[in-house]
């Protein structure tokens, strides 16, 4: 890196902040949006310049939505409450499942394991309007539907394919001889799988738990179908802001700042584990 | 007396029995308590594979293995009581080679003055008391192999699996630590299997070498007796170095002596009572035959009653001179410890002493004879 030269490093920065101009601005917009009134956000041409309001937030939080032709109710603090608790559950009901199958999967060779990891690959192949119609219906009749288990059930449909194939990645680059160079020390399967493969692991399964729960998070279809107003996450709730008295910017960019918060800040915190456990060569070398 | 280690049979397929990579065959051994023994073998002869199902990490697909009298062809790692350092090291990496040594001893319950007393004197040993404290990642691969190495020496086990353990040292650190190693074993009267390729390492270490080839065990006896006795035409020409000059032969008696017909017009005549007579029987019999003989009984005859051999190569090694001349219609090779003073092309006379003959049969590859007597 020391012998770049100046040229090259002025360069490479004007390169990044066209790049992070490019894929921030939208965002950064969003957020001015998030600040101002339907009418400020509406005037042609568009301006930075306006009287910063946090009423959009207020009215999110509060759950009172004034329109113009009244006051509108609005769960939009419940719908962050059930994106939280259903991705965090799911990722969390995923981990518990698809880190011993990834072991499995990574570690024992058994007839048809191949097959089986491919078909739940083979889940995110699948459009999910395919699957939804039938899924709905059964669901309805085994009493499913419009239930938080429900939900968490079908979530796994993205998670655990997800965990399951990132996860069993980085089981496959521990040398197997670390793992038997414990077991025949006197340890058995589990204290192995526990002691040596979950650590060497950490980072890439905190990497796909990650991951998980952001592409849980920003699910839209299954719950739109699946779930009824009490149930629903942001991304069906946002739908709320599209009312019979016209469309709510303001509460919109407000509601997507405030639904982007979170996976926003655990991308943050998390950076560090993503980097690691994407680089790998935890244990190469 | 019982074996510390017995195999009966063991058969090892990748695959399903019987139609899959048959890649270990019916190896039978048995080895005794306070031996080293070497596996000794080119790269995939079943070497590694045998020693993973001593171990318990690849399943036995037939047959039985026995250690200290106890069946454990069906018991996992764990419940073996074996010691195992690994070719590609292994060590833990989220913790210092001192602790990767004690692990199995803490595992064990010892107490913490033991188990420091046992890891200092192994480490010290190895030659890694100054890098104990450091992390895997943080030194070389050399000392990484030896930690691995003071991480299963340590143990107190009843069989220790020494897979490859000094492929990746210094060869004047590998000469010192085979003596070290050696004594360690020998001192505390452990039982041993060492993995390698390196035939000088099996012979200094071993006491029985065990060669094997495509998954069968060639010849299982002493260094010296694999010398002198090889069992069949791969255990000769695999163990010594240079290896073991070969040429097919027609045994036939010219008036009364017995003469070898090698290709190229070579012929080789001996008077007939310096063969046992059992031995000019079987050879006469057969007629064609493989004529082994290793480079160091090879000389250059000082008077013209040896055969004819053009020189092709002549290289001082320092320590020895290895000359090459082309001799029925192959090659010969022949080792002298002092500098030659022949040029390529020059015409030598190579004699062949009755006494440093090996013949094998060219079908099976079975010894026929070591020197004057039937194998």
């Amino acid at each position: 890196m020391e012998s770049t030269s100046l040229i090259e490093r002025i360069l490479r920065g004007i390169a990044i902040t066209v790049v992070i101009l490019f894929f921030m601005f939208p965002i950064f917009w969003i957020f001015l949006m998030s600040l101002q009134t339907n009418e400020t956000i509406l005037r042609v041409p568009p301006s930075m310049v306006f009287e910063p309001s946090l009423q959009n937030y207020r009215a999110l939080i509060t759950g009172q939505l004034e329109t113009q032709t009244g006051t509108l109710e609005i769960r939009f603090m419940g719908n962050l409450f059930n994106s939280f608790f259903l991705s965090t559950t799911s990722v969390a009901i995923g981990l518990l499942l698809g880190v011993p199958a990834a072991y499995a999967f990574a570690r024992l060779k058994f007839r048809g394991s191949e097959d089986i990891a491919f078909t739940l690959l083979s889940f995110r192949f699948a459009p999910p309007l395919l699957v939804l119609l039938p899924l709905t219906i059964y669901f309805q009749q085994i009493g499913l539907a419009n239930t938080y288990g429900g939900l968490i059930w079908v979530y796994q449909l993205i998670v655990l394919p997800l965990i399951l194939w990132i996860v069993r990645g980085y089981f496959e680059d521990i040398p197997a001889d670390v793992e038997y160079a414990y077991r025949i020390a006197g340890h058995d399967f589990w204290a192995t799988f526990r002691k040596i493969a979950l650590p060497l692991a950490g980072p890439g399964i905190a990497a796909a738990g990650l991951l998980a729960f952001i592409f849980a998070w920003n699910n839209f279809i299954f719950a739109l179908v699946l779930a009824s107003a009490d149930k629903q996450p942001v991304t069906v709730g946002a739908l709320a802001f599209i009312t019979a008295s016209g469309i709510q910017y303001g509460q919109i960019a407000a509601g997507i700042i405030l639904s982007i918060a979170p996976t926003f800040a655990l991308a943050l915190y998390a950076q560090r584990y993503l980097v690691e456990g994407l680089s790998l060569g935890a244990v190469k070398g | 007396m019982t074996a510390q280690l017995t195999l009966q049979g063991v058969d090892k397929f990748y695959g399903p029995i019987g139609k899959g990579v048959h890649a270990v065959r019916d190896i039978n051994m048995d080895i005794e308590k306070g031996e080293i023994i070497a596996l000794l073998g080119s790269s995939g002869c079943g070497k590694t594979s045998t020693l993973r199902m001593v171990a318990g990490f690849e399943e036995t697909s037939r047959g039985k293995i026995l250690i200290a009298g106890r069946e454990v062809q069906n018991l996992p790692p764990v419940r073996r009581n074996v010691a195992m350092a690994f070719e590609g090291y292994s060590l833990y990496p989220t913790v210092t080679v001192r602790e990767n040594i004690a692990f199995a001893l803490k595992a064990q319950r010892e107490s913490d003055a033991q188990v420091d007393a046992k890891v200092n004197e192994v480490a010290e040993m190895l030659e890694i008391t100054a890098i104990l404290d450091k992390f895997p990642a943080s030194i070389s691969g050399g000392q990484q192999q030896r930690a691995s190495l003071a991480r299963a020496l340590v143990r107190d086990a009843d069989l220790y699996l020494l897979d490859e353990p000094m492929g990746q040292l210094e060869p004047q650190l590998r000469t010192l630590l085979r003596g070290r190693i050696k004594y360690y074993i020998k001192e505390r009267g452990l039982t041993a299997i060492l993995v390698t390729h390196d035939q000088t390492e099996a012979n200094a270490m071993a006491d029985r070498i065990a060669v094997m080839e495509g998954g069968v065990l060639q010849q299982f006896a002493s260094p010296d007796e694999i010398k002198l006795a090889p069992a069949n035409l791969f255990t000769g020409t695999f163990v010594g170095e240079p290896p073991m000059n070969v040429f097919s032969a027609r045994a036939a008696e010219v008036s009364g002596d017995i003469q070898f017909r090698l290709d190229a017009g070579v012929e080789l005549t001996y008077s007939a009572d310096q063969f046992a007579p059992d031995l000019r029987a079987a050879l006469l019999s057969r007629g064609e035959v493989v004529m082994g003989v290793r480079p160091y009984a090879v000389r250059r005859a000082k008077d013209k009653g040896g055969a004819a051999a053009q020189v092709v190569a002549n290289q001082w090694l320092g320590d020895q001179t290895h000359i090459a001349a082309a001799f029925a219609g192959s090659t010969v090779v022949l080792v002298e410890h002092d500098r030659a003073d022949i040029a390529m092309g020059d015409t030598i006379s190579v004699e062949l002493k009755p006494e440093d003959l090996h013949f094998f049969d060219p079908a099976s590859g079975a010894a026929i004879s070591h020197g004057t007597q039937m194998a």
